[in-house]
């Protein structure tokens, strides 16, 4: 059953339409990634759902409720760490976590434990009276991330969860994350713009300019491609290409003294290569597809950082400071 | 409809930080002081308001109510940045009605603005004004209303603000003007008529009328009667808390 139901969805901001005619479903139990580059319409589609914003047009839906009409239900059911920390730094980890608690209107009897489970679970019980201030980046996103699970929601957003985090912290926080649907029984739904971050998507979803360009799982968006991409370094590459195309029958291009060609599986043509033309071959690499080729077949252009409205701009300059001033 | 819960606890979270952070207690008193001392030690000098009242016991009940309007507005206006990047949208996606919320900011503005005022109000033995328990009592209880007034008027404001930047446009147009136009430095029913006509729409006009009833008994210093300035304060608190709900809803 879908958990999530979104239907023709769009939202104008005067002559800018961020999200444009939007359809999807998220199954119970998913994680489903939000694909896409910066001002794409990731946070606005979020924000819709989570009843911040009224959409211009179209229908979206959470456990059957309408985000539109039935806001306080679709509240109940939701929980959400937003792309910038909406943690309260002047309080400690626990009293964010007791804040949250109230305004869930959690059971008294349940709160404390509740809260120290959730502070367990990520290990931050022995910092839990320390000010949220004192945090490192890593520590306040896994602290929303709990704050967000603690009354129980069926759907969890995460918008740009890993975004001004290091490698390491990244890493860690989504071997964290990909385990949340089985443990803490919950459907995700996040957005990224690090493409090589999707693949722990059950589906995925790339939108660019407001719109869905193409959905499906990382493989099945991969094989769009056709495959593997072989890359061949030869003493005679003419040679190599003559016989590699009558050998699979396919083209074969050439680019920087490499020949390279595209095959369904591309460690299963190496023997037939090594048969034929094995004495002049000097290297061969296979290069698996990732989902930034898939969004570069489809859109002709890397994942720009660009092109931001000077309010984003703004924005930007304030999330960049916070990151390295307070770790915002 | 008001979820006691969620109002408790954002009122809670206001006085914690508020006790944590003592230095921001300290550089907010700093204004009304500087005015309360540079100016109204200044002005006295060539300004005698009369019945034996000197011009710095004048304005005190005018500073309070200085104390309480700045700190009211930044408590509710802070609304605007902690959409952006603070706690409020977390609030905002919580099962809360929109009216809790509000309630809830506009007691936490109230609960900051009164500390502050009642801090200033201690000056008073070294202005040589002479207040009994009772009447401290009564010019708190004053600095309640009208604070919770004020806040509401901020959650207002808040909403017709999407960006941080109209920080100064809120200050000079709106605050400044409240404040000159609210008896605190001189009294309103010498001023021009459109100016007084401004004064009478001014909330604030009211607080700082009731606080003189309370603070400077029988001096002739207020302009209307208390049980006036009482349901004003009232009246307008009530206006301004349910229209900020209405308008705290979603945008557009
Ligand atoms: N409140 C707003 N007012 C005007 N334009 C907005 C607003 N919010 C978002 N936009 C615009 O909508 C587009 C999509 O923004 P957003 O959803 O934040 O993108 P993403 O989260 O994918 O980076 C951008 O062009 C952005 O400038
Ligand atoms: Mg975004």
């Amino acid at each position: 059953m879908a958990v999530i139901s979104v239907r023709n969805l769009s939202r104008k901001f005067g002559d800018i339409t961020a999200v444009d005619n939007v359809s999807f479903d998220v199954e119970e139990g998913a994680i489903f990634g939000f694909l896409g580059p910066n001002g794409a319409g990731k946070t606005t589609t979020i924000n819709i759902l989570c009843t911040l914003l009224l959409p211009t047009s179209g229908k979206a839906s959470i456990s059957g409720y309408d985000c539109a009409s039935q806001p306080s239900d679709v509240r109940k059911s939701i929980g959400v760490v937003f792309q910038d920390s909406t943690l309260d730094k002047d309080l400690t980890a626990y009293e964010n976590l007791l804040l949250h608690a109230y305004l869930y209107k959690l059971k008294r009897a349940v709160m404390k434990e509740r809260i120290h489970d959730a502070l367990h679970f990520v290990g931050l019980y022995d910092r839990r009276n320390d000010l949220v201030r004192k945090f490192s980046g890593g520590m306040k996103r896994r602290l929303e991330v709990v704050r967000g699970l603690l009354h129980r929601p069926r759907v969890l957003f995460l918008d740009e969860p890993t975004l001004g985090l290091d490698p390491q912290t990244r890493a860690n926080l989504w071997e964290f994350i990909v385990k949340l649907p089985r443990t803490q029984n919950v459907t995700i739904f996040m957005t990224t713009h690090y493409m090589e971050e999707a693949e722990v998507c059950n589906r995925i979803a790339i939108i660019d300019n407001g719109k869905i360009i193409v959905a499906g799982s990382p493989d099945e968006l991969k094989k769009t491609l056709g495959g593997d991409v072989v890359y061949i370094r030869t003493s005679d590459n003419r040679r190599a290409r003559r016989e590699i195309e009558r050998l699979f029958n396919l083209d074969v291009s050439e680019r920087d003294g490499e020949i390279y060609f595209t095959f369904a599986r591309g460690d299963a043509c190496i023997p037939g290569i090594i048969k034929t033309i094995g004495e002049t071959v000097q290297s061969i690499r296979v290069q698996r597809p990732t989902l930034n080729d898939v969004f570069l077949k489809i859109t002709g252009k890397e994942i720009r950082e660009d092109a931001l409205s000077s309010g984003d701009a703004v924005k930007e300059a304030v999330r960049a400071y916070r990151r390295r001033f307070d770790r915002g | 409809m008001i979820e006691v819960n969620a109002v408790y606890v954002l009122v809670v979270r206001e006085f914690k930080k508020l006790v944590r952070e003592k230095s921001r207690l300290v550089s907010a008193l700093a204004r009304p002081v500087l005015w309360l001392f540079l100016v109204g030690g200044g002005m006295s000098r060539f300004v005698t308001p009369g019945m034996g009242i000197n011009y710095m016991q004048f304005i005190f009940p005018g500073i309070i109510g200085m104390t309480i309007l700045f700190s009211s507005i930044f408590s509710s206006i802070s609304i605007i940045w902690d959409k952006e990047f603070g706690l409020m949208k977390e609030i905002l996606v919580a099962p809360v009605s929109r009216f809790s919320i509000v309630v809830g900011k506009a007691l936490s503005g109230t609960v900051v603005s009164v500390i502050q005022a009642a801090v200033i109000l201690m000056f008073f033995p070294f202005l040589g004004i002479k207040l009994n328990f009772p009447a401290v009592l009564n010019t708190i209880l004053i600095a309640v209303l009208l604070s919770f007034c004020i806040s509401s008027l901020g959650i207002i404001i808040s909403t017709f603000y999407e960006s941080f930047e109209s920080f100064s446009v809120i200050m000079n147009f709106i605050v400044m003007p409240m404040f000159f136009l609210s008896g605190a430095m001189y009294p309103v029913n010498r001023l021009p008529a459109i100016l007084k006509i401004l004064s009478k729409l001014n909330p604030l006009t009211y607080g700082i009328d009731a606080l003189k009833h309370s603070i400077l008994p029988n001096s002739g210093m207020a302009d209307f009667s208390i049980i006036t300035d009482l349901a004003v304060l009232v009246i307008a608190s009530v206006v301004f808390v349910l229209a900020a709900g209405l308008l705290f809803e979603r945008k557009k």
